[in-house]
């Protein structure tokens, strides 16, 4: 009698207790918002941050208005968390079914691993939906002469932009030398305004300085050997130079106090220009949009000036040579069930980069990438600055696709870091140049 | 679990215990047993099993995203060899050992402080409190724009002196990390010490009074000694924890700038996350948990030999 009731109760304390521990092991299996297994219709993670999510948000709510049956669930991060958080969803299986991303290495890792679907077949399909983009932006779209992902938006060159309130303070031109640089940050730290804005806590900013100067001393060809994985191609001369270069501009107080503590994700940077604060800023030609929905009628104004990045005396670079992000770019998770697939395609096809969306980038501040839209950009309030990217995506002999997305996830971390490590000057050229050496090929 | 086994009750088992009431004594023996499967099913699902996928992991290959290779000891000797291990090794350390030196002192007198029965005590006691109920993400965010050099707290209240690039010198950083843990944590650590202090019996104190003992006299030949083994459980706490010290500087600096704030548990992350390297990251992971144990099995010893034995005899 005894016995039996002892395993009753505790049977009955075990049965309390299970339901917590089912209840907790199955919260764990499925806490990413975007399981493929949701079954509710596609899903697709896009980054956050004005004028972009606004217009990706109207995209896909005219797509799914014009389309009831297809559902398509869009979810925002910032930048720099979501670069992290969407590698870490594909290699757990819990991928969105659109994957939005900045193809080159990354996208070759997702291809290599058959996480992302071949769309090669599919654009011989819809010949004119291929027609539609610039033709250099499915560079970094293709891995091993296919085609893994739709290019998108805009293209994004670097751009040198300056605040021309305070360069007709200070009586000066936009630089076109790197003297001309030199002898600007002089002026400006006489002043008492920094030179230069730059957001050093994210890294990638000061990327944009050696991606510049690398291809201005040495050319297209340097990058390119690097990203070839030819033997001691970071050893280059230009490489080092490039280097010095960077660490006598930082000597020289050319960016703003407090550089490495401030964040691109928050915009810090770019208020430092609008605010008068910094007198240039070198950054993607997005943040014109963003200057000009957040920065006070700065943009509308007139104060933003932009220029290309100026030449180095002796360098091998052709000036018009351009880099940044050639176009912004989706793939499909090969893990989606194919009704999701189905829906990504159609999207791809109808709802993305529409005549509205088109006309939505442009407004904005922002090139697309589809031909023909030269008269559109011309009859734009902002035609001087879209015909200036237009003309340099398009006129530029090569446009390197930005590092740390051309490259490999191993060695574009260990790029970031060491650049972090030369920009605090606790690394010379020369150990830059040895460390990045040693990732080649990984 | 080898308990439960023994509810069988053969008689001879039964004839073998000893005295007073052996059928209840094994019934509670049997539900104490199962009572126990909820937390040994979460202890193995949680720590045993990721803890030997981690061990697999560190003699692999894996990006994360493909197929997982063998490396045999590869990764083994090629994180050992780098320099980045030992630096974030000696800044684990040096975080550690700073943390507690700072953070004790200021939670004993904190928790002397607020152990004392005036109503004004309590109210700032509640002050005290208030971090504690913040999150690591939420008290990094907050400090970070605090200090921003050109938009934070300087500017804003016209402190020239608060404007230096905290987060951007790396021993500013550094240091700027050792405060922001100590202003999360001391609260915690605080209450460990109330609590402790409350223990003590008055008498004591009565008794030192009368025998002419002043309050510093008081504190470090009562309190102090009272309050051994509460010293040493918050130190612990302090010390272990301190290797999980992840989200805050996550948050605040990235492990930057440069590598000088890139303790074991960020390079874990940022080589297996970032850089996809998930067998590196497993080796640190390894070397995490080795550190983890051996100092909390030295903290236990520092107990000393007479653990067991009462610190008020006699009273």
């Amino acid at each position: 009698m005894k016995q039996s009731q002892t395993s009753r109760r505790s049977f009955l304390a075990l049965a309390a207790l299970t339901p917590f521990a089912a209840m907790t092991a199955t919260a764990c299996g499925t806490s990413g918002p975007g399981s493929s297994s949701s079954g509710g219709g596609a899903s697709m993670w896009y980054l956050s941050g004005e004028p972009n999510q606004t217009t990706m948000q109207k995209a896909v709510d005219a797509f799914t208005a014009a389309n009831p049956d297809d559902k398509l669930a869009v979810t925002y991060f910032q930048n720099d968390a979501y670069k992290t958080k969407i590698k870490t969803a594909i290699g757990a299986g819990q991928a969105p079914t659109i994957i939005y991303g900045w193809g080159g290495g990354t996208l070759k890792t997702y291809a290599e691993a058959n996480q992302v679907d071949d769309l090669t077949g599919w654009f011989d399909e819809n010949p004119d939906l291929k027609d539609k983009f610039f033709p250099a932006s499915f560079g970094a779209a293709t891995v091993d002469g296919k085609i893994y992902a739709l290019p998108n938006q805009y293209v994004a060159p670097i751009v040198l932009f300056y605040n021309k309130e305070l360069f007709e303070k200070a009586g000066a031109q936009p630089p076109k030398t790197w003297d001309d640089v030199m002898s600007l940050v002089k002026t400006f730290n006489d002043m008492g305004v920094a030179p230069f804005s730059l957001g050093g806590q994210s890294r990638w900013t000061s990327m944009m300085w050696l991606e510049y100067l690398l291809d201005r001393i040495g050319g297209a060809e340097v990058f390119t050997a690097i990203f070839e994985g030819k033997p001691n191609s970071w050893m280059d001369p230009a490489v080092i130079e490039t280097g010095t270069k960077i660490q006598e501009l930082v000597s020289a107080d050319g960016f703003i106090k407090g550089f490495s503590s401030i964040a691109a994700d928050s915009n810090a940077d770019q208020a430092l220009l609008f605010t008068g604060k910094a007198a240039m800023m070198l950054h993607g030609s997005w943040t014109y949009g963003a200057m000009k929905k957040g920065g006070q009628n700065f943009v509308q104004d007139g104060k933003l000036g932009f220029v290309q990045f100026p030449t180095v005396a002796g360098g091998k670079g052709d000036p018009k040579n351009g880099v940044g992000n050639p176009a912004q770019y989706m793939s499909i998770s090969s893990k989606a069930p194919d009704a999701e697939k189905e829906t990504a395609k159609k999207f791809f096809k109808e709802g993305i980069l529409t005549e509205t969306v088109i006309d939505t980038y442009i407004n904005s501040g922002s090139v697309p990438i589809v031909n023909g839209i030269e008269d559109k950009l011309n009859t734009s309030e902002d035609k001087d600055f879209l015909n200036f990217v237009y003309d340099l995506a398009k006129n530029a002999p090569n446009f390197q696709q930005s590092w740390d997305q051309a490259l490999s996830p191993t060695a574009a971390e260990a790029l970031l870091n060491n650049i972090d490590q030369l920009f605090l000057k606790s690394i010379t050229p020369q150990q830059f140049a040895e460390n990045m050496n040693a990732t080649l090929g990984k | 679990m080898s308990n439960a086994a023994s509810t069988t009750r053969k008689p001879a088992a039964r004839a073998a215990r000893p005295k007073g009431d052996p059928g209840h004594s094994g019934q509670r023996n049997t539900a104490l047993a199962w009572l126990t499967v909820p937390a040994l099913f979460f202890f193995l699902a949680f720590a045993v099993v990721p803890l030997a996928g981690v061990l697999v992991l560190s003699f692999a290959s894996w990006d994360g995203i493909g197929a997982i290779g063998s490396a045999g000891l590869g990764n083994w000797f090629s994180v050992l060899a780098d320099p980045g291990l030992y630096n974030a090794l000696g800044l684990t350390f040096l975080i550690m050992i700073a943390s507690w030196l700072v953070q004790t002192p200021i939670s004993l007198l904190l928790g002397v402080f607020t152990a004392g029965s005036q109503r004004y005590r309590a109210a700032l006691a509640v002050l005290y409190f208030l971090p504690l109920l913040l999150s690591s993400a939420a008290v990094a965010i907050a400090f970070k724009a605090l200090l921003d050099p050109n938009f934070g707290l300087a500017t804003g209240l016209g402190l020239p002196f608060l404007a230096q690039d905290w987060l951007g010198v790396p021993h500013l950083a550094l240091g700027l990390v050792i405060f922001v843990i100590a202003w999360q944590f001391v609260p915690f650590h605080t209450l460990i010490y109330q609590g402790g202090v409350r223990q003590i019996p008055r008498s004591l104190y009565e008794a030192a009074e009368i025998d002419g003992a002043g309050t510093i006299k008081q504190f470090f030949h009562i309190t102090l000694p009272q309050l051994k083994y509460t010293i040493i459980t918050s130190s612990t706490l302090m010390v272990v924890g301190s290797l999980t010290y992840f989200d805050l500087i996550f948050v605040l600096t990235g492990g930057g700038p440069g590598n000088s704030t890139r303790i074991l548990a960020l390079d874990m992350y940022l080589r297996g996350f970032r850089a996809n390297l998930m067998g590196p990251a497993s080796v640190i992971a390894v070397i995490l948990v080795l550190i983890g144990l051996a100092l909390a099995l030295f903290l236990q010893r520092l107990g000393g030999k007479d653990k067991q034995g009462s610190q008020l005899e006699g009273m």
